[in-house]
């Protein structure tokens, strides 16, 4: 596959305050990127400097071939953006705003088609001042596609949405993918990544400290498992740490037993107690997710973790 | 070009649909016009007040120089303030439209504006009050743009740099009335204490309505009022250019 963004020792500075420091990651062609990290941590600056919204002070960016430093003008052409606390004029439009758009940056379908795409002509006439949230978002992307860009940028397009509108938007992101865009998603919703992103890299004080597919990731900090059900009264379980994988388990919780390890544990365990007659019925595994990985990634102070192949 | 025209058509109908400035630009003059006709009206012309002028023909010239002043301090710092706030300044330099052709169309927008309260106050002025109609059509159409564009670009540089909408309505209103009563269209220079004469001498509506008078009442220009205009018009495009490029290398 290709690459569509190359960041190498990217260095950001306000002031005394570093932003962004070293930041280095790819973003391949067609894939849902995450930028994942605390607030703070130099997402957005480093998104804004991908776009040429600001200039780095160090480091080579690359967006499909183009430097957004020296060439902002081809970098905005292949690339569409949400942008985090951004908004437009109170009292345009929802049809004025996608008009101005495709007539500033001119290449993609007719405007009328992605007001029907987004789900917006019954908000045509609406001003952007009296739209929902989520409304406004899908006006976001709307415009964001509105040139038909190679790359979008969504930064925080969720944040302030109800759970019903954030699906709405995953849906959104999902079929702007499907269309062949590649994304950059920056997000602190670890849900949002772990269903959206094919890879991430999570930020901590402008570092990158950790990066890789969802499953790397996890796989990274979380390596055990937890399998477990309600103990049928009267069961002998002393076998159970005898079956393979098991590491630890626990004393019992009010019938509830809990087993830890690793490898295929829910599938042996499940064997083992099926052979000698104990069939519970709410067994059940619980994975680590990305949420897990991430709290472990950022409040404990851990050397860079390379998981990429 | 057609971005700049696009734009330009979209903040036209922005601001048609901003009731405030509306209300300051092109009803309240008209107002104002009728009230101070109606006090002053009357009198004779006499040489120690309004230069020797008649009160309507002086009046006249300064309340379409006010119309000009507050477009440019009231109605673009609150709009392009508004924008910076609001991140609607980031949304459209995300998407290529440069702060240059939000501030060009803007600058559009005002002079077409100040060009409507203009036509309609001597409309008012010249049908219902005998107002000298203008002497040297050219003249003051020249002079007219040039108080139009140099107070547009007054608005662009106090709007990028007021950092909230709220501070610019501020400032934008206290700049209207002090305009308003100092700069030739309220009590007449003459009778003005020192003080407040010498503010009246410090603010730009007032040279921009001595311009304006020469060509209208067809006595000879005010060279030192073109000047001032020309260096405010200079003065706030120069001093726009070097804030907006400091920003974009942020």
């Amino acid at each position: 596959m290709d690459t569509a963004v190359t960041v190498r020792g990217l260095r950001k500075r306000y002031g005394a305050t570093v932003a962004v420091d070293d930041v280095s990651f790819d973003v391949a062609e067609g894939e849902i990127f995450g930028l994942l990290g605390p607030n703070g941590s130099g997402k957005t600056t480093t998104v804004e400097c991908l776009q040429g919204l600001r200039r780095p002070d160090e480091g080579t960016l690359s967006v499909f071939g183009f430097d957004p430093r020296t060439e902002p003008a081809q970098v905005r052409r292949v690339v569409g953006s949400q942008l985090q606390d951004s908004a437009l004029p109170e009292r345009l439009k929802v049809w004025e705003a996608l008009r101005l758009f495709s007539v500033i940056s001119p290449g993609g379908p007719p405007w009328e088609r992605l007001l029907d795409e987004w789900g917006l002509t019954g908000r045509r006439n609406t001003a952007f001042g009296d739209l929902s949230g989520g409304q406004r978002q899908r006006l976001f992307i709307a415009l964001a596609l509105i040139s038909e860009p190679r790359l979008v940028v969504l930064d925080e397009m969720t944040t302030g949405l109800d759970p019903a509108a954030r699906r709405v938007a995953w849906d959104l992101v999902a079929a702007v993918r499907e269309r062949g865009t590649t994304v950059v998603l920056v997000t602190h919703f670890m849900d949002e990544a772990q269903r959206l992103c094919d890879r991430l890299a999570v930020l901590l004080d402008g570092h990158v400290v950790a990066r890789g597919t969802t499953a790397e990731l996890i796989a990274s900090q979380h390596r055990s498992s937890v399998v477990r059900f309600t103990a049928p009264a009267g069961a002998d379980l002393g076998f159970l740490p005898l079956v393979a994988g098991v590491k630890e388990v626990p004393p019992e919780h009010g019938g509830e037993v809990t087993i830890v390890g690793d490898g295929p544990l829910l599938a042996r365990v499940a064997h083992a107690l099926v052979d000698r007659g104990i069939e519970p019925e709410n067994l059940r595994v619980e994975l680590p997710t990305l949420e897990d990985a991430y709290l472990a990634l950022t409040t404990t102070t851990t050397p860079m973790i390379e998981v990429e192949s | 070009m057609r971005a700049l025209g696009e734009m330009t058509w979209v903040e036209l109908k922005l601001f048609a649909r901003e009731p405030l400035t509306v209300l300051f630009v092109l009803v309240l003059p008209v107002v104002i016009l009728y009230v101070l006709n109606g006090v002053f009206g009357s009198q004779p012309p006499d040489p120690t007040v309004w230069e020797g002028f008649g009160a309507v023909d002086f009046y006249t010239s300064s309340y379409v120089a006010l119309v000009a002043g507050t477009v440019g301090v009231l109605s673009i710092p609150v709009h392009l303030a508004g924008y910076r706030e609001q991140g609607v300044l980031r949304r459209f330099r995300a998407s290529a439209i440069s702060p240059t052709t939000l501030v060009g169309a803007h600058v559009v927008v005002a002079t077409l504006t100040a060009t409507v309260g203009a036509v309609l106050l001597s409309t008012a002025a010249i049908l219902g009050y005998d107002a000298t109609p203008p002497r040297d059509w050219p003249g003051l159409i020249a002079a007219f743009l040039l108080v139009a564009l140099a107070f547009g670009a007054l608005g662009a540089l106090l709007g990028f740099v007021l950092p909230t909408a709220r501070a610019a309505q501020g400032l934008g209103v206290l700049l209207f009335f002090v305009f308003m009563m100092l700069g030739g269209a309220g009590p007449p220079r003459e009778v003005l204490p020192t003080a407040m004469a010498r503010i009246g001498d410090a603010i730009p509506v007032t040279y921009a309505g001595d311009l304006m008078r020469g060509p209208w009442l067809g006595k000879e220009w005010d060279l030192t009022a073109a000047a001032i205009m020309l260096g405010l018009l200079l003065a706030s495009a120069i001093l726009t250019m070097w804030r907006l490029r400091s920003e974009e290398s942020m």
